[in-house]
């Protein structure tokens, strides 16, 4: 046995760096295909209704115009398509049919020689529609409330709620709101497809290769031996590319209708009207306590809005079956269908508006008993799985808070509100918490042995910016005991296999156990000196389903301080620092990175994002980065985030993902900060000027 | 080649001249992008709210998808691709490497063309929204909330704001010693 170069732990550089400062680095909608020509995109202008004509007419004799693929004339789709968690997506089922559900719809898309003839072209489409009458009310009270699909666990009914908070001396019931919010990655949504041979290759802006592989396969009744997505780099993703986007099916027909190799590249109003956002909730929190501030009970019940169109879940209350221990934990989670574009994943999907509600309940709560907020969380930490019972694998929640606290100089604060000024400014401190599940998802991965002592690691996993390129190179030589100059990874091609995405923080969970098999096992063969090249093939399936059920999770501790202007109501967010157990730290250069993105998205959330739509005419109405503003430069302190040490038994490599956590949790300790500063509690996100103004 | 819908025009970019017909509704990002070649400059938002398309024309920067093609005709434009030389970095990119001033890379060729031009206004004395004192005998000094400001055009959704502020304060004194 070689020695282990410990390539993990190292903060070297970014592999693709170079190429990306260089601008050389081919983002979906750089790479040219020969013969390529251009969709435009026409979406409704209705929210609800029935297309009774298109007259192309004009749009066909617009210069450059090839033709126009609408319902008539479009591909059929598989209606079976859909999520393996959510079943059947409607969403997918584009010009299928005259129906209109929500404002934004693709109703067409206008091919043509060049991207401004296509737009022209779109320009000059004539739809006719009757409309129906819409429905974008969401609210908890609302008569078509149900509960959510259960596919990821059922609610928590642990002891007796309503007896233990009778039974309470302090209590807290209270609703908290949060808005849709758009994912907003930098690169739009773009997809260029070709036929070769009867196949469909394409080049697109996904998450996830090999998924999107296959439910594009599945929607155009293709084997998936037929279908090839690849991608060399992507522009962000933060939830937003999961899944199969308009941009590939639409291209998809086009490029069947025509038989041409088609890109259609959204425009940034395009990708907040017909991708996805996160769904806005209504979230009640109860909690009862003894005087010295021990838990009786929780009650987290969440509604969240959902399109007619396509199951999804927004799971809010996640974290309150696993933060604190309590004698009564009762969690409930309903929709509200409506006619809006279908939710979806928004980075930390459920725990980030979750956190929000439960994490200022918990402060509300300290407030009651007048204790410090980080006394609450010392007195109830549990010994198991609060509701499931099972062990935790990990749990370094309370490391975080005490780090946290720490470096911040939350020692000595004064508990009490609007004590605090600076000139004209009230300042404010405040914190919050979280936990946030680990696991990871079955994947391949294939490793060859070359003839010149070099190694080909090949894996469809996707760098959607984390940085996985990276990561994996450096897992790759640890675990063939090679220096990283020998490795040649090759990812972003559903080609390479079967492998989760770049989603749920377990995209380096999930690729690096399955090269570690593979590893493990190309070594092994090795060890017969058989001829050069020869390739392993690992899949991770029976060991990750054969897991024992057990608490696996990450945590964090975030702690803010605000100024607030009551004159304006300005609210600035002066220091934020985090401190998180992510496991074993691949690349601290790269973590850290995360993290910090992580937490401005959390601030960004907390002051200033959300989807606006017009009750009349049920659309989006901030449909751009001017309308829909989410942190700039000027918004954003220097933060102090870093890890403690941590480490996942129930992972080959001591892993878990810090690509979401870092969001969760920012929102409630600004929120807390806010009320710190002013005295005024924040129920209600983004905290908007108009809410925190004084007269 | 010229009719009333298109042009020819000659763009200098990183130093090549090219010669161009091009639609008159062909904004300098899609002339830069489809007809050149270089597709460093990206369309974030083809609406100059993102930055991430901001290339140096004539030397300052600029959103190029808000600059039509025929309106630059003659000028000489700057990308991302000729920021450095074939063999090294420029200050500005060496830094943002060394301190991870990105993630995904898709705003990066805009907040490297904004920070080389943000750079240069500072130089000649250009005071920013920030700027407590903007008497001309003032000399602002660049410290991070002025890098903010300036750099506000340019916006990062993976959130590399800080690593970008410190990338080019680090890089600011050995950009100003390559002029």
């Amino acid at each position: 046995m070689t020695t282990t170069p410990e390539a993990i732990g190292s903060s070297w550089t970014r592999v693709e760096g170079e190429d990306k400062l260089r601008g050389r680095a081919r983002y979906t909608a750089d790479i040219p295909v020969e013969g390529m020509a251009h969709g435009a995109l026409v979406t409704a202008t209705i929210t609800r209704g029935r297309i009774t004509g298109i007259d192309t007419a004009e749009t066909l004799a617009s210069p450059g115009v090839i033709g126009v693929v609408d319902h008539r004339n479009a591909p059929r789709l598989n209606p079976e398509a859909g999520s393996p968690f959510f079943g059947p997506d409607g969403q997918f089922l584009l010009l299928q049919n005259d129906e209109i559900e929500h404002g934004g719809w693709p109703v067409a898309l206008v091919v043509a020689e060049t991207p401004e003839q296509a737009r022209a072209g779109a320009e000059r489409l004539r739809v006719s529609c009757v409309e129906q009458p819409h429905d974008i009310g969401f609210s908890a009270g609302h008569p078509l409330l149900r509960p959510a699909l259960s596919s990821f666990g059922p609610d928590a009914d642990k002891g007796d709620l309503d007896a233990e908070l009778a039974q309470s001396v302090v209590t807290v019931d209270e609703r908290y709101f949060t808005p849709p919010e758009s994912a907003c990655a930098m690169e739009p949504h773009a997809a260029t497809v070709w036929l070769e041979d009867g196949k469909i290759r394409a080049f697109d802006t996904n998450q996830a290769p090999f998924g999107t592989a296959q439910m594009l396969s599945v929607l155009f009744d293709r084997p998936l031996t037929d279908v090839r997505v690849e991608a060399e780099q992507l522009g962000g993703g933060f939830g937003g590319k999961t899944g199969v986007g308009p941009q590939l099916i639409l291209a998809t027909m086009a490029a069947m209708v025509f038989d041409r190799p088609i890109r259609v590249a959204l425009t940034r109003e395009e990708v907040f009207l017909t991708t996805s956002a996160r769904a806005a909730t209504e979230q009640r929190v109860r909690l009862g306590a003894d005087p010295g501030g021990r838990l009786r009970a929780i009650g987290h019940e969440a509604a969240f809005e959902l399109s007619v169109k396509a199951e999804y879940i927004e799971n809010c209350v996640e974290v309150a079956k696993v933060l604190y221990a309590a004698d009564a934990i009762r969690t409930r989670i309903n929709v509200v269908p409506l006619h809006i574009l279908p939710p979806n994943s928004l980075r930390a999907p459920g725990t980030a508006p979750g956190s929000f509600a439960l994490e200022s309940a918990m402060d509300e709560l300290a407030e009651r008993l007048q204790v410090d907020p980080l006394d609450l969380r010392r007195r109830n930490e549990p010994e198991v799985g609060p509701v499931s019972g099972h062990p935790f694998t990990s749990r370094n929640f309370l490391l975080c808070v005490e780090e946290g606290a720490r470096t911040f100089g939350w020692a000595g604060r004064d508990h009490r509100p609007r004590r605090r000024r600076e000139g004209h400014l009230l300042i404010g401190t405040g914190m919050a918490g979280t936990s946030f599940l680990t696991t990871a998802f079955p994947s391949s991965a294939t490793i060859t042995a070359e003839p010149d002592g070099t190694f080909t690691v090949a894996i469809a996993a996707m760098d959607i910016g984390t940085g996985a390129r990276t990561a994996l190179t450096a897992i790759s030589a640890d675990v063939l005991h090679v220096d990283r100059s020998k490795i040649r990874l090759k990812i972003g091609d559903s080609a390479l296999g079967p492998a989760w995405g770049a989603g749920g923080s377990l995209g380096t969970t999930s690729w690096s156990w399955a090269i570690s098999s593979a590893a493990g096992e190309l070594l092994a063969l090795l060890e017969s000196k058989p001829p050069l090249p020869v390739s392993v093939t690992s899949d991770t399936t029976n060991e990750i389903f054969s897991l024992p059920p057990r608490e696996r999770h990450a945590y964090s501790a975030i702690f803010a301080e605000v100024a607030v202007d009551p004159a304006t109501g300005e609210v600035r967010v002066r220091r934020l620092v985090g401190r998180f157990a992510v496991g074993r730290v691949v690349n601290p250069l790269m973590v850290r990175s995360q993290l910090v993105g992580g937490m401005i998205m959390g601030l960004s959330m907390a002051l200033h994002e959300q989807v606006v739509r017009d009750e009349v005419t049920g659309r989006q109405v901030n449909a751009d980065f001017a309308g829909y503003h989410f942190a700039a430069n000027a918004d954003v302190p220097f933060i102090d985030a870093d890890v403690v040490e941590d480490h996942e038994p129930d992972n080959p490599l001591g892993l878990k993902g810090p690509g979401e956590i870092g969001t969760v949790a920012v929102a409630a300790a600004v929120a807390n900060a806010v009320w710190h500063a002013t005295g005024k509690r924040q129920r209600r996100l983004p905290i908007t000027l108009d809410r925190v103004i004084e007269d | 080649m010229t009719d009333a819908t298109r042009s020819q025009i000659s763009l200098q970019v990183n130093g090549n001249t090219h010669r161009l017909t091009v639609d008159h509704r062909r904004s300098l990002l899609d002339a830069l992008r489809e007809d050149t070649e270089n597709t460093g400059p990206k369309k974030g938002c083809d609406f100059g709210q993102c930055g991430a398309c901001t290339v140096l024309l004539d030397g300052k920067r600029v959103v190029s998808c808000l600059t039509l093609a025929v309106a630059a005709d003659g000028a000489q434009v700057t990308t991302v691709e000729g920021l450095a030389s074939d063999d090294e970095l420029r200050p500005v990119q060496e830094a943002f490497l060394r301190l991870d001033g990105f993630q995904c890379g898709f705003c990066t060729p805009g907040q490297l063309c904004s920070a080389v031009g943000a750079l240069a206004e500072h130089r000649a004395g250009w005071p920013s929204a920030v700027t407590a004192d903007v008497s001309p005998e003032h000399r602002c000094e660049l410290d991070a909330d002025e890098v903010r400001e300036r750099m506000s055009g340019n916006l990062c959704r993976c959130g590399a704001y800080p690593s970008i502020v410190r990338a080019v304060l680090d890089a600011a004194g050995r950009e100003e010693v390559k002029r």
